[in-house]
């Protein structure tokens, strides 16, 4: 994997992550790149393997605010979005913010709310406002979402449909840490104390710089070639393949990850390096319950780089 | 389509205008000389308008001034011709319209109308002239229709990336011109240019002759015919191309004897004479008769003999036409019929009194030719001159010419001469057609021109048959001897090409008519026989229009499918880096360190460079450079650096 100069931000806040969060290089960097390129992350694994943990550094770091919304079963999109309540002093009604109006929204197992609170989250992910009584709140800048959901097995959960799924720019997955991350893990402090008095490295205004900077990124004809001979290759199949949403997707990420490594242009292996994350969980919602890795690996495996 | 109200139609680009003109342009300027000259004048205000409007971005003119000019144009063209039909007028209705249309070609569809007109109007070139360069200007004004055709596709296309695809369509038809050139059954029969008036207004011999008819021709570079021996040429002098036999006299005109009803008197080459095999590719006149030297003995198809050894077409030669002939110059003769021999002995009354008495008095003599002698020793007596300018004579032109003025073209010495003989009671009469010609020493042909034409006499001598005098050779056998020039004195004028001097351009002159040559034989004279004949060589014995047919289809097939398995096969067009690119994975490979196809070029250099940790600067300089020439922004000595690098790459 490229190695990335020190000096700029990003690989400063990259540095400091991986500090925090042991044997989870490759994630962090996927999950940095998604908040680059302006998408929302989904992860989906067991729980206690450190989604928050990831959700709140990354907002740590990139001097975010941070909230978590504990997603149950009996939830309602008020609590969600916000809330309008009578103000008897003024006489007027008065908006209570729910805790999307957050830059980075921890959106903690997503699956175990009903279908009607989970869609009152992602239509704000998608519109990046919130019209609540007829009035329309634009969501804080920047603003990112990561999602977790439990194994779709376990019991009592409401899987997220395609449309849904397709909201989310990535999917990945945290999976246990290797032995001596995890012995590191365990040797070590507690995480959320190191968290706290770790101090934020970036500003939202120099992430949003960061994030237009990204989406500028040199995308040559040869790139598009092949970022369209992939997904060609997934439509020729005869299951659902690729929609052009996914394509601009991939290229969007790709942009991110180059960014990340300090290039102004994108190459072939950055469109392969975020393919798994983008296309797996697009790609297995058409039915198998294959691992992404897998998916995205056999992919690129199928499709020479014109 | 959908029933819905239509789209307002994309108006034409410039460059789409420009293309349009420059089609329409092309294809009606060869017709200049087609047309008539207040035509060509309205066509070029047209284009003119048109470009000024182009220039200047103003609106096309109103409808109804363009149906006027239209309606008068074609009546125009209606009160020239007196019709709007057949080749002339429809040719002149296309050039008007092509001019016009231009005038309002508002939308693509219009330009579809002008780019078809002129493939048409292209075709039409071909009707007046088959020249090489016609050839080249409709291959020219093709390409640039087709140009235009491939700009109104697609608007934004740059003029040479349009002249490229077009050039390159052209190139990929070029197997089909040929396979269809080849076999395509021929018919008999011009291909181009329609019988009517295809070849009205050429020059050549006439069927008669005045003093001064040939003397015009003399002014003329025209070409009348091109042969090729097969074999020995005959000496220049003996080359005495025979065409209409002139027996009646009437006044002053020389006109041919009724020769039709009687059969040419039997000949056989006497023994000992040369045969000169020869063919002649007569370039149209539309005149019945063919030339030949004297005399031939075979006749070529489709023609015949008049009762004075003239050779006949059974039509008017209103195309090339080439034959192939064996001559002998000396034949024997059995006896003559009393008719021509009492044609060949006419004399108006009254007429050259003084020629006449002459000649009367050399009846004595009893010897016919003793008084042919007797005759030209008169005619060398009278010192007369040869001359392209004779004074002009009065009613009796042998009179005047030969004891007055003595100043006369070969039309005057020939003429003399049988009046001459005729008084004598020797049957003579007057021959035209062509003597001498020039020789092409690129490719040994020769070629005949107008300013060849000559008159000359034969003489009916018992026993001996008929005899050619060429009372010119009497008093300049420069003429029969070298050539038209220098048989005249300073000063003549004559035509350019049969000007003495220009030494460096008669080189080029000879490589020119040597290619033209070639052009008339094989494009030009490609006839059902000369088809044969090659498709006989090609292993095709006797192929009928059937056969010929299943051939053509076949090979168009195959052809079509060679060009389409090589457009399947061939690999697109690769980048300048990704060529180097290749050669860089090739070399590696060859060191058993493949890329994979899916494999990146950072990926793929950073793998190579850890199993090569030699050339791993190399590789990773390669692949760095590649990788900013094919993704990034390269510098620009880039592409260079890549492959110098990629050159001196040795794994």
């Amino acid at each position: 994997m490229p190695s990335s100069p020190n000096a700029t931000p990003l690989a400063a806040v990259l540095a400091a992550a991986n500090g925090i969060i042991l044997g989870k290089e490759r994630q962090i960097r996927l999950a940095l790149a998604c908040l680059l390129a302006r998408g929302h992350l989904l992860i989906e694994d067991q729980p206690g393997v450190g989604k928050t943990t990831l959700a709140h550094t990354l907002a740590r770091l990139l001097g975010l605010d941070f909230q978590r919304i504990q997603f149950t079963s009996d939830m309602l999109p008020a609590d969600i979005l916000g809330i309008s309540v009578f103000d008897r002093e003024t006489g007027r009604f008065r908006f209570h913010p729910g805790p999307v109006f957050t830059q980075v929204v921890l959106a903690d197992e997503i699956n175990r709310a009903t279908p009607k609170a989970q869609s009152a989250l992602l239509e704000a992910m998608e519109e990046r406002q919130v019209t609540v009584e007829g009035e329309t709140r634009p969501l804080p800048q920047p603003f990112f979402v990561i999602a977790t959901q439990n194994p779709a097995h376990q019991l009592g959960t409401f899987p997220l449909p395609e449309s849904q799924l397709d909201r989310f720019l990535m999917k990945i997955a945290l999976g246990y840490p290797d032995r001596a991350a995890e012995r590191a893990l365990l040797e070590g402090r507690d995480r959320r104390s190191l968290l706290a008095e770790t101090a934020p490295i970036l500003s939202a205004g120099i992430l949003l710089a960061e994030q237009q900077q990204a989406a500028t990124l040199r995308v040559s004809p040869a790139l598009l070639d092949y970022v369209q001979a992939l997904v060609a290759h997934t439509r020729g199949t005869g299951q659902t393949g690729l929609a052009p949403r996914a394509a601009r997707g991939l290229i969007a990420a790709a942009r991110a990850w180059a960014h990340l490594a300090g290039r102004d242009h994108v190459l072939p292996e950055d469109v392969q390096a975020v393919l798994p994350a983008v296309v797996g969980h697009r790609l297995a919602a058409a039915g198998e319950a294959r691992d992404a890795e897998d998916i995205g690996r056999a992919l690129i495996e199928a499709v020479p780089i014109p | 389509m959908a029933k819905k109200p239509d789209p307002p139609p994309q108006p034409l680009t410039p460059a789409q205008t420009v293309w349009l003109l420059a089609t329409g342009l092309m294809a009606t300027a060869p017709l200049a000389s087609q047309v008539p000259t207040w035509l060509t004048v309205v066509a070029a205000g047209a284009f003119l308008w048109r470009t000024l409007l182009a220039w200047r971005r103003l609106p096309l003119p109103p409808r109804g001034l363009l149906i006027t000019v239209t309606l008068a144009a074609t009546a125009g063209v209606f009160l020239h011709y007196r019709t709007l039909f057949g080749q002339q007028a429809g040719v002149a209705l296309l050039v008007v319209f092509m001019a016009l249309k231009q005038l309002e070609a508002r939308a693509a569809r219009d330009g579809f109308t002008i780019v078809l007109l002129a493939y048409f109007l292209t075709l039409a070139q071909f009707f007046e002239d088959q020249s090489i360069p016609i050839a080249a200007t409709m291959i020219a004004t093709v390409l640039v229709a087709t140009a235009a055709l491939a700009s109104l596709a697609d608007a934004e296309g740059h003029p040479a990336a349009l002249l490229r695809l077009t050039g390159r369509m052209l190139a990929q038809a070029t197997p089909f011109l040929l396979i269809l050139f080849l076999l395509f059954p021929r018919v008999q029969g011009p291909l181009w240019g329609l019988p009517r008036d295809a070849y009205a207004g050429l020059t050549g011999l006439s069927d008669s002759m005045a003093p001064g008819t040939i003397q015009s021709l003399a002014q003329s570079d025209a070409i009348a015919f091109r042969v090729v021996f097969d074999g020995e040429a005959p000496p220049k002098r003996a080359m005495y191309w025979r065409g209409p036999v002139l027996t009646r006299l009437d006044g002053r005109l020389w006109r041919p004897g009724d020769t039709r009803r009687l059969d040419a008197p039997p000949y056989a080459p006497l023994p000992g004479s040369p045969a000169y095999a020869y063919t002649i590719t007569l370039e149209a006149h539309n005149k019945p008769w063919l030339f030949a030297l004297e005399l031939p003995e075979t006749l070529p198809p489709d023609a015949f003999f008049t009762s004075d050894f003239q050779l006949h077409a059974r039509k008017p030669v209103r195309e090339r036409r080439r034959y192939t002939l064996t001559s002998y110059p000396q034949v024997g003769f059995a006896a003559e019929a009393p008719a021509v021999l009492a044609a060949a002995l006419q004399l108006p009354a009254g007429m050259n009194p003084r020629t006449v008495k002459l000649g009367a008095g050399w009846t004595a003599l009893g010897n016919p030719a003793e008084r042919v002698e007797r005759a030209i020793a008169f005619l060398q007596a009278q010192r007369l001159t040869y001359t392209l300018r004779p004074p002009l004579t009065g009613e009796h032109v042998a009179d005047e010419f030969l004891f007055d003025t003595k100043r006369g073209f070969c039309e005057h010495f020939a003429a003399a001469f049988v009046v001459l003989m005729r008084a004598a009671g020797v049957p003579a009469r007057v021959v035209t057609g062509y003597q001498g010609g020039e020789k092409n020493p690129v490719d040994g042909s020769w070629v005949i021109r107008q300013s060849d034409a000559h008159a000359w006499a034969e003489v009916w001598l018992d026993g001996r048959g008929w005899l050619r005098v060429d009372p010119t050779a009497v008093a300049a056998p420069a003429r029969i001897e070298a050539d038209l020039a220098a048989a005249l004195p300073e000063g003549e004028p004559l035509p350019l090409f049969a000007r003495p001097g220009f030494d460096c351009l008669r080189a080029l002159r000879y490589q020119w008519w040597a290619i033209n040559n070639r052009w008339n034989q094989w494009v030009l004279g490609f006839d059902p026989e000369r088809q044969r004949a090659l498709l006989a060589r090609l292993g095709m014995n006797s192929p009928d229009w059937r056969r010929m047919t299943v051939w053509l289809a076949g090979l168009s097939g195959l052809v079509l499918l060679v060009l389409s398995a090589a457009m399947f096969w061939r690999r697109p067009r690769l980048d300048p880096e990704e060529r180097q690119w290749r050669r860089f994975t090739r070399r590696l490979a060859k060191r058993g360190l493949p890329r994979q196809p899916w494999e990146g070029p950072q990926d793929y250099a950073h793998r190579v460079a850890k199993e090569l940790p030699g050339a791993a600067d190399d590789i990773r300089a390669i692949a760095a450079l590649y990788a900013s020439l094919r993704y990034g922004h390269a510098a620009p000595d880039a592409l260079a650096a890549l492959r110098r690098r990629v050159a001196h790459f040795k794994p």
